[in-house]
């Protein structure tokens, strides 16, 4: 780090110091990272199947559990943030909805930070919010 | 100006302190000198051919509502400690030398005021992602060599300069199109703050790639098929996440990260 200074992953530390696209950016990569790893243990989760009904309902169970139940409230959060945000970037990284490029007057405000933009990121949390506490309820028959 | 001037109605003409030497004034300053406040500034020293670790000087520093960090970093480096390593040149914003790490974020030591950074620890530390020449100076080869790479420059095949030939008239909406990424004064802060930048020593980086855009979006411009062919790769355009920390960070409001978004619109044919 002394000499070339470079930040490697120490640089997603601390997000809040660039702003809510910074958070969204770093929420991005942790949300993705968990689906990854959701994503694998799903594969070994279903194929119990192959060991017969017995190791599938014990695979199950485990997801029956208080631990269980806070793994897949999480799983439902990083997806519904995952999506959310992945449609924002999908528009704005084709071009769209960051304004028009003008003559930069002080204090300067990058239009493509736009109220649109955060707003969809304040959304999109609140909407991750919003289904992992339906999906507590639901596992817990609320 | 001359006293008795006419101003704008509203305005007043404010009171100018001419020399310490006029009655009163002398007061006036020692007043001033007397209500400073105190900064602790932490200056990061690190020299690559000697020090193993970065270390941090500490010094107790006075400023004023006006005073810059560049200010409180002179201040030191010519009444405490001469070695300080420090990159500067015209103190307004205009030639990009100063940019540093500043309370963790990177900004231009001249531009930014120490009375609102609102702490009374004020560390400097030389950018991110870029070389360290020594304490708080960097180097620019990288950056400069990938802004020569994208080609900064109009691409045609008639001149202006040829003889026989008229300067390329542009409408104000043409000039609006790319104006406000021609004012790059390239002092790196978007790079250093560039979450991509911070792990991939390859990417082309929002300085060049809003460059780039500058010059595609100009309608003299006939080379958009070649500079997007040279940032159409993973390490260039595709690099990109859209974090928006470069615009946030631009202290001449560029937009890098909108520069960026409108190339990836040219590369995925929604933009001609």
């Amino acid at each position: 780090m002394d000499k070339d200074r470079k930040e490697g992953i120490r640089g997603m530390a601390n997000p809040g110091r660039y702003g809510i696209e910074r958070v969204a950016y770093w929420l991005m990569r942790i949300t993705g990272l968990g689906l990854l790893f959701y994503f694998i243990g799903h594969i070994y989760e279903t194929s119990s199947l192959l060991d017969g009904k017995a190791a599938w309902n014990s695979m199950l169970e485990l997801t029956q559990t208080t631990e269980g139940h806070i793994f897949l409230t999480l799983v439902i959060g990083m997806c519904v943030f995952h999506t959310g945000n992945g449609i924002r970037l999908m528009i704005a990284q084709s071009g769209f909805g960051l304004g028009k490029p003008r003559r930069p007057d002080y204090p300067y405000t990058p239009s493509s930070l736009n109220m649109k933009n955060k707003l969809c990121i304040y959304v999109t949390i609140g909407l991750a919010a919003l289904a992992m506490m339906y999906g507590l309820g639901v596992m817990y028959d609320v | 100006m001359t006293k008795g001037g006419l101003l704008p109605k509203g305005f007043e003409r404010p009171t100018v302190l001419a020399s310490p030497s006029d009655s009163g004034v002398q007061e006036k300053y020692e007043e001033v000198k007397s209500s400073s406040k105190t900064i602790v500034l932490r200056i990061s020293k690190f020299n690559p051919e000697k020090d193993q670790r970065t270390t941090f000087l500490e010094f107790t520093v006075p400023y004023q509502r006006w005073t810059t960090v560049l200010d409180a970093i002179l201040e030191v480096k010519n009444n405490y400690d001469h070695s300080i390593g420090v990159r500067y040149s015209c103190r307004q914003a205009t030639c990009g030398s100063c940019g540093m790490i500043i309370n963790g974020k990177p900004k231009l030591a001249c531009f930014t005021k120490i009375s609102e950074l609102d702490s009374d620890v004020v560390t400097v530390e030389p950018m991110n992602n870029f070389p360290v020449i020594r304490d708080l100076a960097v180097g620019f080869e990288r950056m400069i060599s990938t802004h020569k790479r994208i080609k900064p420059y109009i691409i045609r095949e008639d001149s202006e300069i040829s003889s026989g030939t008229k300067e390329f008239l542009q409408t104000p909406e043409d000039v609006e199109k790319y104006i406000q990424f021609a004012s790059c004064i390239k002092c790196g802060l978007c790079n250093s703050a560039c979450p991509t930048m911070a792990t991939d020593s390859t990417f082309i980086g929002p300085q060049g790639l809003a460059q780039a855009y500058r010059y595609i979006a100009d309608n003299r411009d006939q080379g958009k098929d070649e500079r997007l062919k040279i940032i159409d790769e993973r390490h260039g355009i595709w690099g990109c996440h859209f974090a928006g920390s470069c615009s946030q960070v631009c202290p001449k409001g560029v937009d890098p990260a909108m520069g960026i978004q409108m190339l990836r619109g040219y590369l995925l044919g929604y933009r001609k």
